[in-house]
């Protein structure tokens, strides 16, 4: 059938830069570019362009450009480009749309709508260079009251395992499988270097990774249960019940056979080639009985010592589903909003299933602190966190810690093409081709992961020290730093803020 | 305040050891009014103190028996059940072999890694959830959602051994291993969608099935020489495991078939790219 689609991208190449040097036709997995051995010219096909900019980087002198294709469509604000496009893929494929990263709709960015507190002449500011700022995080279970002994002053309450990390960012479960093994090992010793933890995704933790780093992984627990035995969770810092994701909520994981090749079906206990297909549910749970279940078989299998957590996609019942995890026995819960990113996943599921995270964090919270059980269970926020601003504003709206993915693969190289599902990532993150996972480096993408970490604690304890505050702890759920604007009543409502120009309100005493 | 039903009021294991009687390497505990949490204590303490058979005594209920047993280096212990276990029954077993003289409930194997679990009598739902090695052998029949998400490679192999029948979504989403169905007094299977999904892996039915109770992602082929041959193995380890010796002949005297999925990427026809 004759593709009705339009191109999405335009190369453009400066002839008088070129000197035909080939390295784009090396560089491009797309097979945009060959090289006509009779006319000696580089050809280029730029309708096979997803735009990922490789060729443009590596360019040796700099001739290449790569821009959105300028012809279009009689413009309408209705039927835009991406819904006739769309129409016209499935009109001659007839399936469900595939597509990788997070959402990337307008839809209201909440984060862009709060504005952060600062100190002036009633409390002093604190200038972090100059003075100790503590971003030090515990993530787990706190008790209830602490006993202390008064004689020694030591600690006579039971404490619960609970995860330390350095700064409240922890990178957020992808899988061996979704990325290739050099991206996943450069989030394992970036986490091992500055001293947070990455969460393994649903595919297992290699085990050549197990004695090194297996005290930086929260390895997960999903749907399918690829890659969980005894030692792979015996060997980990914590545990991750996957029920959820806010790319897909709702559905299972699908890791395309594409990507399946000797080593991942070696992990997953799967034949290589056929698709990795988690189920939607886990089918040893249906209620919130059975998670508690699940919560302890894991803590049993790991002698108790692990903190586990429990990851839902953020959803419209989302305050009432975190209570009842708390209840089964969670010691972190992780909300991923609706804009976390994916490898694969229905592009209809991706656009229009969940809620922002910034409301889900707050409307947890809030449940969690009117029944008294907030300090039961750590919160995580994760889906589209972007710079150190969101991560401030979460932990200020109620949560302790985030995760952040698709910041992390845009550190390591990723350019958001969204082709990750094809298995052909020109940057060498998500694929399993050897030859193109070659390309990233496990010591240079760990330390742009390492920078990356070391850059936005910095800014926070920038913005902290503004605030006057000089604990991370003091930050969490402490909405009198956050003014909203440009939104409505309900919406300053759902996130617990003022609006913008309304000052501290003294109530009495 | 918040009540947790799993760990509120669980004794330490000090205060728990009046419960074992210790003889040269057995550990027999009586595991009546313990808790899950309490008994899987004693379990781990009684094999650190050097046991490799336990023997539990009035199990009513009880979760996760052997779950808890994860050593490194790796320690084998042959358990003996006497009641019935409850939910999760060997979940994550790392290699041990489990005994139980009278049924289980829900999740039996759940996740199991290694070992063996041989139940005289039934079992619940989801037994053989995602196994990923060893055996199971359930003498008499199984619930719904069993065999779900098993796995396989090379020669880790995990095989689910039914006696009579099973319910509904029989080898669910299955991507390796082998489920076998004796059909043992069993006129006609009456479950359905069975293999539903399934992507790797061998199912062996023993009786009737038709056609519409398969899943769409099943196929049935011919029994070769080297399934007969596996079948009879299998059933020599049941009978042997039940005592049942002598009857291998009767229960391979009827029609099996052997299930496989007809496609190694069930759903890849489903996606536009
Ligand atoms: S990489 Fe640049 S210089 Fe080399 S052939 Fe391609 S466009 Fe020309
Ligand atoms: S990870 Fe690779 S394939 Fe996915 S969006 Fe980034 S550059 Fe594209």
């Amino acid at each position: 059938m004759k593709s009705h689609l339009l191109p999405e991208f335009y190369v453009e190449r400066i002839e008088s830069r070129c000197n035909k040097c080939g390295v784009c036709v090396k560089q491009c997995p797309w097979g945009v570019y060959s090289w006509d051995e009779e006319g000696k010219e580089i050809l280029i096909d730029y309708t096979k362009c997803v735009g990922c900019q490789r060729c443009v980087i590596y360019c040796p002198n700099k001739a290449l450009i790569v821009k959105p294709y300028e012809g279009s469509y009689r413009p309408n604000a209705y039927w835009t480009r991406e819904v006739i496009s769309d129409i016209k893929k499935q009109a001659e494929q007839g399936g469900v749309i595939l597509i990788g990263t997070g959402s990337d709709k307008p839809y209201k960015v909440y984060f862009d709508h709060i504005l952060l507190n600062a100190s002036q002449v009633t409390n002093p500011s604190i200038d972090p260079l100059r003075e100790p700022m503590e971003l030090r995080t515990f993530i787990g279970r706190k008790p209830d009251r602490l006993e202390i002994d008064p004689d020694d002053f030591e600690i006579k309450t039971e404490i619960t395992p609970n995860l330390v990390i350095e700064t409240p960012i922890m990178f957020a479960g992808m899988s061996y499988g979704a990325i290739s093994y050099n991206a996943f090992l450069s989030l394992a010793m970036a986490s091992k270097e500055f001293g947070t933890k990455f969460c393994t995704g649903e595919g297992g933790l290699p085990k050549d990774m197990r004695e090194e780093y297996g005290e930086v992984a929260i390895v997960q627990c999903a749907s399918g249960r690829f890659g969980v035995d005894p030692e792979y969770l015996n060997c980990a810092c914590a545990i991750e019940i996957k029920i959820g994701q806010g790319a897909k909520p709702g559905i299972g994981g699908h890791l395309p056979g594409e990507k399946v090749s000797k080593k991942i079906s070696e992990t997953r206990m799967i034949p290589e080639g056929t698709d990795a297909l988690s189920p939607a549910p886990h089918h040893d749970i249906y209620s919130i009985e059975d998670l508690a279940m699940l919560i302890y078989a894991l803590k049993e299998a790991t002698d108790y010592e692990k903190p586990v957590f429990v990851k839902i996609a953020a959803v419209h019942n989302v305050a009432a589903i975190a209570s009842g995890i708390v209840r089964a026995g969670a010691d972190a819960i992780v909300i991923d909003g609706f804009r976390g990113g994916t490898g694969a996943t229905p592009k209809v599921m991706r656009d229009h299933v969940g809620i922002p995270i910034e409301m889900a964090i707050a409307v947890v919270d809030q449940r969690l602190r009117e029944e008294g059980i907030r300090h039961k269970c750590s919160i995580i926020a994760s889906g589209g966190i972007r710079c150190s601003a969101d991560v401030v504003k979460a932990i200020a709206l109620g949560a302790d810690a985030v995760y952040i993915g698709t910041a992390a693969l845009i550190a390591m190289g990723c350019t958001m093409c969204q082709k990750c599902y094809t298995g052909k990532c020109s940057w060498g993150i998500c694929t399993q081709d050897e030859n193109l996972a070659k390309r990233l480096n496990p010591k240079v993408a760990s330390k742009r992961l390492v920078n990356l970490l070391r850059a936005w604690s910095l800014e926070i304890k920038e913005m902290m020290g503004a605030m006057g505050i000089n604990a991370i702890e003091s930050l969490r759920g402490n909405r009198e730093h956050l003014r909203g604007i440009g939104l409505e009543d309900w919406e300053l409502r759902i996130l617990g803020i003022k609006g913008a120009g309304e000052g501290y309100e003294y109530r009495g005493d | 305040m918040l009540k947790d039903p799993y760990l509120d009021g669980v004794r330490s294991v000090e205060e728990l050891l009046g419960y074992v009687d210790f003889e040269d390497g057995t550990a027999i505990i009586d595991a009546k009014d313990l808790k899950h949490k309490e008994l899987n204590d004693l379990m781990k303490e009684c094999v650190l103190r050097g046991a490799s058979r336990l023997i539990l005594k009035n199990v009513c209920g009880q979760r996760y028996i052997g779950s808890r047993l994860f050593f490194n280096p790796p320690k084998r212990v042959e358990i003996e059940i006497y009641g019935t276990p409850g939910n999760d029954l060997g979940a994550f077993l790392a290699g041990h072999r489990i005994i139980v003289y009278g049924n289980a409930q829900d999740g039996v194997g759940n996740t199991m890694d290694d070992g063996e679990i041989v139940v005289h009598g039934r079992a619940g739902d989801v037994v053989a959830m995602c196994m990923r090695g060893g055996k199971i052998f359930i003498r008499d029949y199984v619930g719904y959602r069993c065999a779900i998400h098993m796995k396989g490679y090379k020669d880790k192999v995990p095989t689910l051994v039914i006696g009579q029948t099973a319910q509904d979504f029989l080898g669910e989403y299955m991507a390796g291993g082998r489920v076998i169905v004796l059909g043992i007094g069993i006129e006609r299977h009456r479950c359905y969608y069975i293999g539903t999904g399934m992507h790797g892996g061998v199912m062996y039915i023993g009786g009737k099935v038709e056609k519409h109770q398969l899943g769409r992602e099943v196929g049935v082929v011919e029994m070769d020489e080297e399934d007969w041959k596996f079948l009879e193995d299998v059933v020599k380890e049941y009978c042997k495991n039940f005592e049942m010796e002598g009857k291998e002949d009767e229960i391979l005297g009827k029609k099996f078939s052997k299930l496989i999925p007809v496609s190694k990427r069930p759903y890849g026809r489903v996606y536009s790219y």
